[in-house]
């Protein structure tokens, strides 16, 4: 087993068990920086498979961007001290049931797949590639992606002003009415 | 690369899939079952990178749907946090039991 | 007139007027309905009588058989391309003459009632009715179909409906119209399938064809529907029963006759029209028309007619003696009238001088209909006057009121058969027919002759002499347009008698000569004299002599009273019998079996519902997880289980 090898599941455990700890634990700051840390792991996994750059977008716009945004939300939501309700025992035999089977299931045909690998040149990850492909316009360009992107992000901030804002109370003395 | 075959990775992937799925049925609490969906998305951006490095080394599609899945989550999760403040604002709590005015 | 629209009009016109004053009567007729109704059917009786002379004297007749003449027909509803529902007139010697009866008895009874009827508040609607009444008997004497005239006996059974029951306030009256109605309707059912049988094996509906293929020896048809039979009796004996049975109801023959009495519940000019003159002949019309069938092909069924006929004039005689409601007395009189017409049909045969009886009867018919009026007018005239119905209200009444009492002694003499009167004519024939053909009928017939002079002339003595009038005379006899209609049937109570009716109507539509010699009518004569006689002695100073007799007779006097108890046979036979054994149990069905299957299927949704509505529980993850199942679940499916 090389060091590579070890790594990788020093990594995999990582992120497993602190996912596994941000879906039940009962505290919900604690839930969020569990899921924190395995955002940072899925980032180590990146920097681990040669992804770079993957790996630092990971890291800015989900760990610094989204979690940050979590947590805001707590606090202005909920008591974050306060524990959680837990949920009831037949929810969660029931969800753990269909969770394992279903994991299993997938395993199973993952298993029996016969993939076929790459066995040319090796992969690599350069930003210039990146860059260029996603502004070309033809030969699996993703320019119109990349806009339409631009225009989803716009949407969604704006949208999110207009659900969240909070209206003004209206008067309540009514203007004057002729009778 | 070569040292960990494509289906550990895949493994790794889909166990974290259907952590959040448990995470999802499970919790009581808007916010955490948001995180659970973020567990998901995440799994999914693994499978993707996976994909691309060990079957099409030559082409950069799998990174691309990465990045782009990471930019929608970030505007989906901001939707969902205004959605979940909306529905704080009139129900005064953000337990998901208490949302059901779909009821029969 | 033979543009067959001056025809059409006859009925039409009433039609109109019921239209007119049922629809905008009571706002804007409501004293003015009287004068609209009886001038429309003065109107129709023009056209009748000229209709009448233009048949008999110019047009009817050809190589001196009188036919019947098809004045317009019209395809209504075809079933098949030779089998339809024609609307049509048909016009015949019974026809015509049935036309002018109907309509000048009609207008009596209009001018009558505008003075009887004065200060009703309903008399817009009153004359409705009558218009109604009159265009439907109009339309069953015109019909040339006989499905239209089951259309017109139907609309005539609803016309007698609603005037039997015009007082609906009174509880009896309801009763009483709704009795009439279902008995009525009752013996239509019979009509119906006699109908059905009739036209099945004759393929037609039409009278003249119908006849014509039913009644001649070397018919297909008339083979056909002999050699079918049905219990024993071949299915044209079925047939024509069925439909006297229909005739039977309408014309309250035994035992059908329970309605008659009870519809006196009705005001009396109604009585007059409808239980006197026309409605009640309806049956013995339809027997008349069917004539050549029963006489040529069903000797048998013609049997029954008689037997039935001979029986109720008999049965309504003996009860008529003990009844003390002018208006009873009156009724049983008609049922033992036409009982005589009925019985006279049956002993008739058909050609040349053997129908006799046929001619005696439609003879009866038209004499019967002016006096039996007559009395039923002078009836109306005296209970307006004292303001009951009972015999012993009244007496003495024949110094206050005049006219009224003349009259109804003419009347009391025609019925009674005294010559030279109307009635005497009539029932010569009569008696004479049954003379020729069944010595029973005429021993019957005799002594119900004299049962009828008694009994009228207790009548005519309760009300006129017995004892001194009680009432004082404070409002006159009566109005002029009561007095008209009473004077004009006097007349023709005389009169009416001298008409040579033999000349015109017939069974075959020649014309015979009748010879009844004076020594066969003095045993009749003499039998009314003696019923007569012995009125006079009990009835005409009040006296205990009758009550003495009537204590002396016991227990048939109290049946006879009692009408021989066939109303409760009836009331035990249906309240006992139909409503517990087939009534009840239907009943149950329907509500514990019919509803409670429906019941079940309706409790067995909401059941279910109720079940799965947990489903819809508005949690967000239970969605979630009946999201992820459904996906597990196809994805095995078409992985392992898709071949």
């Amino acid at each position: 087993m090389s060091a590579a090898a070890i790594f990788f599941y020093l990594i995999a455990a990582f992120i497993l068990g602190t996912g596994i700890l941000a879906v039940t634990t009962r505290k919900i700051f604690r839930a969020s920086i569990w899921l924190l840390f395995s955002l940072i792991g899925i980032a180590a996994l990146y920097f681990w498979l040669k992804l770079e750059f993957l790996a630092a977008v990971q890291i800015i716009v989900y760990v610094g961007g989204i979690v940050v945004l979590i947590i805001f939300s707590i606090f202005l939501t909920i008591k974050s001290g306060d524990e959680m309700q837990k949920p009831l025992l037949v929810r969660s035999i029931f969800s753990a049931l269909a969770v394992v089977f279903g994991a299993a299931f997938i395993m199973r045909l993952l298993q029996k797949y016969p993939f076929k690998l790459n066995t040319g040149k090796p992969f690599e990850l350069k930003v210039n590639d990146i860059g260029t492909q996603m502004l070309d316009t033809k030969n699996f360009g993703y320019l119109l992606p990349f806009e339409l992107i631009s225009m989803l992000l716009l949407a969604a901030m704006i949208g999110c002003i207009v659900i969240a804002i909070k209206h003004k109370e209206p008067e309540n003395n009514l203007p004057n009415q002729t009778i | 690369m070569n040292e960990v075959p494509l289906t550990h990775i895949l493994f790794l992937s889909t166990a974290l899939f259907f952590i959040g799925a448990y995470g999802l049925f499970t919790r009581r609490n808007m916010i955490t079952m948001l995180m659970a969906i973020e567990l998901m998305l995440n799994s999914v951006n693994i499978n993707f990178v996976a994909f691309n490095k060990y079957l099409y080394a030559d082409k950069l599609d799998g990174i691309f749907f990465s990045i782009f899945i990471i930019t929608i989550a970030a505007a989906e999760a901001a939707v969902a946090i205004a959605i979940i403040i909306n529905l704080y604002r009139s129900h005064h709590s953000i337990d998901v039991e208490d949302a059901t005015e779909l009821k029969y | 007139m033979s543009n067959p629209i001056f025809i059409a009009l006859i009925p039409i016109l009433p039609l109109t007027c019921f239209l007119l004053l049922g629809l905008f009567g009571r706002k804007h007729f409501s004293t003015t309905g009287g004068i609209i109704g009886t001038l429309s059917l003065f109107i129709s009786t023009i056209l009748s009588f000229a209709t009448a002379y233009q048949y008999f004297f110019q047009t009817g007749k050809i190589n001196g058989v009188y036919q019947k003449i098809i004045v317009f027909k019209y395809t209504w509803l075809e079933f098949a391309p030779n089998l339809s529902i024609d609307m049509g007139i048909l016009l015949d010697p019974i026809t015509v003459m049935m036309l002018v009866v109907v309509s000048f008895v009609s207008l009596m009874v209009h001018v009558f009632s505008l003075g009887y009827m004065k200060g009703e508040t309903r008399f817009a609607t009153y004359y409705a009715f009558l218009s109604l009444f009159t265009f439907s008997m109009l339309g069953l004497i015109l019909s040339s179909n006989i499905f239209q005239i089951y259309l017109f006996w139907e609309l005539v059974g609803v016309s007698s409906f609603l005037l039997i029951g015009f007082y609906f306030e009174k509880p009896s009256a309801v009763a009483a119209s709704k009795k009439a109605f279902i008995v009525t309707r009752f013996a239509d059912l019979g009509f119906l399938i006699g109908i059905l049988i009739l036209a099945f094996y004759a393929h037609t509906l039409d009278f003249g064809i119908l006849i014509e293929r039913l009644s001649v020896i070397s018919s297909p048809y008339l083979t056909a529907i002999n050699a079918a039979s049905f219990l024993g009796m071949s299915a044209l004996s079925w047939g024509l029963i069925l439909v006297f049975i229909g005739g039977a109801g309408k014309s309250a023959m035994f035992p059908l006759h329970i309605w008659l009495p009870d519809a006196m519940e009705g005001p009396t000019p109604v009585s007059a029209l409808i239980h006197a003159a026309t409605m009640v002949v309806a049956g013995v019309f339809l027997v008349a028309r069917l004539f050549p069938i029963f006489a040529l092909s069903d000797p048998g069924a013609l049997q029954v007619v008689m037997y039935t006929g001979a029986f109720s004039a008999f049965f309504a005689a003996v009860i008529a003696c003990t009844q003390t409601d002018i208006k009873r007395v009156l009724a049983y009189s008609t049922m033992s009238q036409i009982g005589y017409m009925m019985f006279a049909l049956g002993v008739s045969k058909y050609s040349g001088e053997e129908g006799l009886g046929y001619m005696g009867s439609m003879f009866h018919l038209f004499t019967h209909a002016f006096f039996k009026s007559l009395l039923f007018l002078g009836a109306g005239s005296v209970i307006h006057f004292v303001h009951s119905n009972e015999m012993k209200d009244m007496g003495g009444l024949r110094k206050l009121m005049p006219i009224t009492h003349i009259s109804f002694l003419i009347a009391c003499l025609a019925i009674a058969g005294i010559p030279p009167f109307a009635g005497f004519f009539s029932k010569e024939e009569i008696l004479m027919a049954a003379f020729e053909s069944n010595r029973l009928i005429y021993v019957v017939a005799l002594i119900t002759s004299g049962l009828t002079a008694f009994y009228m002339f207790r009548l005519y003595y309760s009300i006129f002499w017995s004892k001194d009038a009680s009432v004082n005379n404070h409002h006159g006899e009566g109005t002029i347009s009561m007095k008209i209609p009473l004077i004009l049937l006097a007349i023709l109570a005389i009169g009416s008698g001298l008409v040579p009716i033999a000349s015109f109507v017939t069974a075959d539509g020649l014309p015979i000569t009748s010879h009844v010699p004076i020594s066969f009518s003095v045993l009749p004569v003499s039998l009314a004299l003696l019923g007569i006689l012995l009125a006079t002695r009990l009835f005409k100073n009040s006296n205990d002599l009758p009550v003495r007799i009537s204590q002396q007779m016991g227990g048939l006097y109290t049946a006879a009273s009692r009408k021989f108890y066939i109303d409760e046979v009836y009331l035990f036979v249906t309240k006992k019998i139909l409503f517990n054994l087939i009534g009840k149990p239907a009943a149950w069905f329907d509500k514990h079996i019919v509803d409670g299957l429906m019941n079940l299927l309706a409790n067995s949704t909401a059941k279910v519902s109720e079940l799965i509505k947990g489903f819809q529980s508005g949690k967000v993850q239970d969605y979630a997880l009946y999201f992820f199942g459904g996906i597990a679940s196809l994805i095995i499916l078409f992985i392992y289980l898709w071949q």
